[in-house]
């Protein structure tokens, strides 16, 4: 996984210019646009936190909004959801059944809900600016943000596998039962890398990678189609219309990947929960 | 080669893999609000009102079951109340039809005597009248003999002539009486 994510990392870190021409493919600077605010200073504002800070204030209002809508449900015992509730509790609703519910049950999924949705929110929201036009770019896509989100994943299992074990939930994780004990080294050695060293990495790496590569993807399918059909001419102007295409379809498909990413960290988040939860495994 | 990749990543200014402070701030910021929001505000009004509502609906459909065992056992007993009421009815008529036909028969019976009696009666007065008129005749025809009679000796000794003349006389007087 690590290897997989490096080896595409490598066709992007070096900028690609070709001969002569005046086209430069995008490279990973596309990720470290210049400071805005508080330059050099470690709370600088470049485009993407401000992006950032955008998509925060954004959902603040809109979830905010929903809370009101529902408390107001509540107070007047209005029991016929408008549609603004209806869309809120379709989203809420989602993260709780389909994903909380289904994996952990009710009682634990309810207890573990704050975590679940504020990470499929962020991340859906984030997501989503890298084709939103004047934003075009993933929130997501610098690995602080998959970072923080995954350690606060790994903090919670964590937890919640020492809250429900004590130190069981070691030996639970570490030394599974029904191991022959020749081997059980071995295990403890991959589930200690796996459980407590990988997890966070692959769910940081997986997001940020898919959301760099979706940018790249845009960045290159656009520009070469502004390359070809301004600075190049005779055929290779018709060939603009293909690099457009492509760029068209795969906006399409970075708002799936957007949703899907959103739902993958969420239910990999969930899941390792429920794994630090159960008895055995 | 994945050390390769890291030695050249190194060598750039800007690693994908390692945050920068600022860039690991701002998340947190990010994070720490809205995991904030949703378990403060949004989260609790969302289950409040998921469980009101589950309640209402569920309160809404007993009492609504409630409704309609109710209407149910109303209809029931309308249906034995017509019923009851229709054979109420069915009775009445029989008794009165019954009645009514006793009723006729002794009227028809009333009648019947009534119009024998009122025979009765007027035969009677026939028979009565009949005698008491046959009592007159008799009593005045021996008048008239008599007044005939002392007519005819009268005139006897004149001639046939007068005699004739009497007895026509006599027979129109009786005829003029008989008329009046």
């Amino acid at each position: 996984m690590l290897a997989n994510a490096l080896s595409l990392l490598n066709a992007v870190v070096t900028p690609v210019v070709t001969g002569d021409s005046g086209f430069v493919s995008p490279s990973i600077d596309e990720f470290y646009p210049e400071a805005i605010l508080f330059g050099g200073t470690p709370f600088a504002l470049n485009r993407i936190m401000m992006i950032r800070i955008l998509v925060l204030v954004l959902l603040s209002v809109l979830v905010l909004a929903w809370a009101r809508t529902f408390a107001k449900a509540y107070a007047t015992k209005n029991y016929v959801p408008s549609r603004f509730q209806m869309m809120g509790e379709i989203a809420v609703g989602f993260v709780r059944k389909s994903i909380a519910h289904d994996q952990l049950g009710e009682k634990d999924g309810d207890r573990f809900l704050p975590l679940l949705t504020t990470i499929f929110f962020i991340v859906l929201g984030m997501n989503i600016t890298g084709i939103i036009p004047t934003l075009n770019i993933a929130g997501s896509s610098l690995i602080g943000l998959p970072l923080v989100l995954a350690l606060g994943a790994y903090v919670t299992f964590i937890y919640a596998g020492f809250k429900k074990h004590g130190f069981g939930f070691l030996k639970t994780a570490l030394l599974p039962s029904g191991v022959p004990t020749v081997f059980l080294p071995l295990v403890f050695l991959i589930e200690l890398l796996s459980t407590f060293i990988l997890r966070p990495v692959t769910l940081a790496l997986r997001l940020t990678m898919n959301m760099v590569a979706g940018h790249l993807l845009l960045v290159l399918c656009f520009a070469a189609t502004q390359y070809f059909f301004f600075e190049s001419s005779g055929i290779f102007k018709v060939m603009g219309v293909g690099t457009f295409t492509f760029g068209f379809v795969f906006t399409l498909f970075e708002i799936l990947v957007a949703f899907l990413q959103a739902y993958v960290f969420t239910l990999l988040t969930t899941v390792y929960i429920q794994l630090a939860l159960a008895d055995d495994h | 080669m994945t050390g390769r990749i890291i030695e050249k990543m190194a060598a750039e200014a800007n690693n994908p893999l390692l945050p920068a402070t600022a860039d690991l701030i701002w998340s947190s910021v990010v994070f720490a609000i809205l995991l904030l929001i949703f378990w403060r505000w949004v989260l609790p009004a969302f289950k409040k009102n998921l469980d009101a509502r589950t309640e209402a609906i569920e309160g809404r459909l007993a009492e609504a079951e409630k409704a309609q065992a109710e209407a149910a056992a109303k209809t029931a007993n309308i249906e034995a109340d017509q019923a009851a009421a229709r054979k109420e009815r069915a009775e009445i008529l029989d008794a009165a039809r019954a009645e009514a036909s006793v009723v006729a028969a002794e009227i028809q019976e009333q009648a019947r005597l009534n119009a024998e009696r009122l025979l009765e009666t007027a035969k009677k007065q026939i028979e009565a009248d009949t005698q008491a008129a046959i009592i007159t005749l008799r009593s005045e025809v021996g008048a008239l003999a008599i007044d005939l009679a002392s007519a005819v000796v009268k005139q006897n000794l004149k001639d046939d002539k007068s005699a004739a003349t009497i007895v026509d006389g006599f027979l129109a007087d009786l005829e003029k009486d008989s008329k009046n």
